[in-house]
């Protein structure tokens, strides 16, 4: 990674636990540039000539492969907009790992908008893992704002991570998904806000496809004076189902919203939301305790374990 | 050996004072399998957590090998060898049985080890270590678990608050050859808060406790024959009727 400094580097290994150059495919953005790039015999990586980003096209029948496309920013008051579009072909089974990592030292605030877009060929599989994390003393603040589109065709199978954990100081994550028959998609997010930081997340699946479903499932622990708005449309046109789930621990002055909201338009749409938000459980505190933790080092647990 | 002098633990019911322990004295030798039982409401669950520092003391002290804890928490009465299985064990998100056993333990403790807690507690270990400590898991096996992050603790002074309460009898009939186990390999000292008799049955002292205050206290051969017949010995009661006699 000779382009790549050394604050950079940790970021890297933050968003996409990379302590080396990944094998397979990659594509590494540091400061709004191109700093490393790979491509396989099935992966193609081709820069957009309309917009800033890149197409990922995956050919059909790639199996075991993965992408690594991290973006890092170093410098303060960098904003961007990138648009990633990632072309998955039939029959595929392959991992994405996104990521934006953020070190703002500086006075002006550092921004990250990414626009992905996935196309998944019938009866494909893809795990896509997305992890945000900021880091800095300065007062610029460090934003993200993804914006984040799944087709699904017939028989595909996406499972999304995504994760932010901490040192983000605002986000609006917008996530919509449209999905064939028989398709499925099963989205985890955990998200940490702590100071006076907010989130909000957006997700919006229509169940378009007979035997469709999905899970969505969100555990958010709000810290401090943060602020956290969940929510989460399931919308279900015909045969299908689908589970929404918030679940969220609240601490201090933190304020968190969820807001489930289930659209079936066919009799045969099964839907189902669970929304809890709740202070950790003194029983749970006094456990650990009795196993010989400080009152601190319960929550931590507590905390860690939620999030995992 | 664990001394409790003159405790008083006091709630609010309904704008009068209860007092829940009432001028309760007792002696508990080390080494020594201990099982406190009495009529329900009596006082047993909330002694036991008193001990542990779970609930204040309102009044008397509490002397540990010498030294006076009345005024310790719960996280210091647990690293000065006090360990507590919950009559209600507790749900986790997240958190994994390994895990647990971890935290228990408090040092590196090999996926092999923990395995062997769970064995001794009756469960096919690798069928558990990777599950969630939470609802999935049956009442049975969560009291299991519980159990064995006592025993992973390894402390001198272990209290298990009604360990056969919400399980069934198939559950409970493996519980009793867990605590004979326990028993037969003792390091420590165990108080159990029960009404089984079959629990009663591997005790060396029995502690009658009612109305907040220790009724009797006796060696098991002694306080067992008198207690047979009570209303708090319901199990005994049971057998003995099924019996004829």
């Amino acid at each position: 990674m000779e382009q790549i400094d050394q604050i950079q580097r940790q970021l890297i290994e933050e968003v996409a636990d990379l302590h080396t150059m990944p094998e397979g495919a990659y594509n590494i953005r540091a400061n709004g540039k191109s700093a490393a790039r790979n491509t396989t015999a099935n992966i193609d990586i081709v820069t957009k000539t309309d917009k800033s980003g890149i197409d990922i096209k995956i050919k059909d029948g790639t199996k075991n492969e993965s992408v690594h496309i991290p973006v890092v920013l170093s410098e303060s008051g960098i904003k961007e907009t990138v648009y990633n579009d990632f072309f998955v072909g039939e029959d595929c089974d392959v991992t994405i790992v996104a990521g934006c990592g953020i070190h703002n030292c500086g006075t002006q605030d550092s921004q990250h908008d990414g626009v992905h877009r996935f196309f998944v060929g019938k009866n494909s599989k893809l795990r896509y893992v997305e992890k945000h994390y900021g880091e800095g003393d300065g007062d610029g603040k460090r934003i993200l704002n993804p914006v984040t589109e799944v087709y699904q065709e017939a028989g595909s199978y996406v499972d999304m991570e995504m994760v932010q954990i901490k040192g983000v100081d605002s986000t609006v994550r917008t996530t919509k998904a449209e999905l064939k028959e028989g398709a499925t998609l099963i989205v985890h997010e955990r998200l940490m806000t702590h100071g006076s930081q907010t989130a909000t997340s957006v997700y919006e699946v229509q169940l378009n496809g007979e035997n469709s479903s999905t899970d969505v499932i969100s555990r958010s622990v709000a810290k401090d004076d943060s602020e956290q708005i969940f929510e989460a449309s399931i919308v279900g046109n015909t045969m299908c189902s689908g589970h929404a789930e918030c679940d969220a621990i609240i601490m201090d002055k933190a304020h968190v919203v969820a807001i489930p909201k289930l659209d079936a338009k066919n009799v045969d749409a099964a839907l189902i939301h669970e929304a809890a938000i709740g202070k950790i459980a003194g029983d749970q505190l006094i456990k650990l305790m009795s196993l010989g933790l400080t009152e601190e080092e319960a929550e931590e647990q507590i905390i860690n374990g939620f999030l995992k | 050996m664990l001394e409790l002098n003159n405790l008083k633990y006091t709630v609010e019911d309904n704008g009068t004072e209860k007092n829940i322990i009432d001028g309760l004295s007792l002696s508990i030798p080390d080494a020594k399998f201990v099982v406190i039982t009495g009529p329900n409401g009596g006082g047993k669950s909330s002694l036991a957590k008193v001990i542990m520092g779970i609930y204040p003391l309102t009044e008397g002290s509490i002397t540990f090998d010498g030294e006076d804890i009345t005024n310790l928490g719960i996280t210091d009465r647990a690293k000065k060898g006090i360990s507590f299985a919950f009559q209600q064990p507790v749900h986790f998100k997240g958190i994994k049985v390994l895990d647990l056993l971890r935290i228990a333990k408090g040092e590196k403790l090999s996926v092999a080890e923990a395995c062997e807690y769970l064995s001794k507690v009756g469960l096919c270990a690798r069928d558990y270590i990777n599950r969630e400590v939470n609802s999935s898991l049956s009442g049975g096996e969560l009291k299991r678990i519980e159990i064995a992050t006592v025993l992973a603790r390894g402390t001198k002074f272990a209290i298990f608050d009604e360990p056969e309460a919400g399980i069934d009898l198939w559950s409970f009939q493996n519980l009793i050859k867990v605590f004979e186990n326990i028993r037969s390999s003792i390091n420590g000292t165990i108080l159990i808060i029960s009404h089984q008799e079959r629990i009663l049955e591997i005790a060396d002292e029995i502690v009658i406790i009612e109305d907040g205050k220790v009724k009797k206290q006796g060696a098991k051969e002694e306080i067992l024959p008198e207690i047979l017949g009570t209303p708090y010995a319901g199990s005994a009661c049971n057998k003995l009727v099924q019996e004829g006699k």
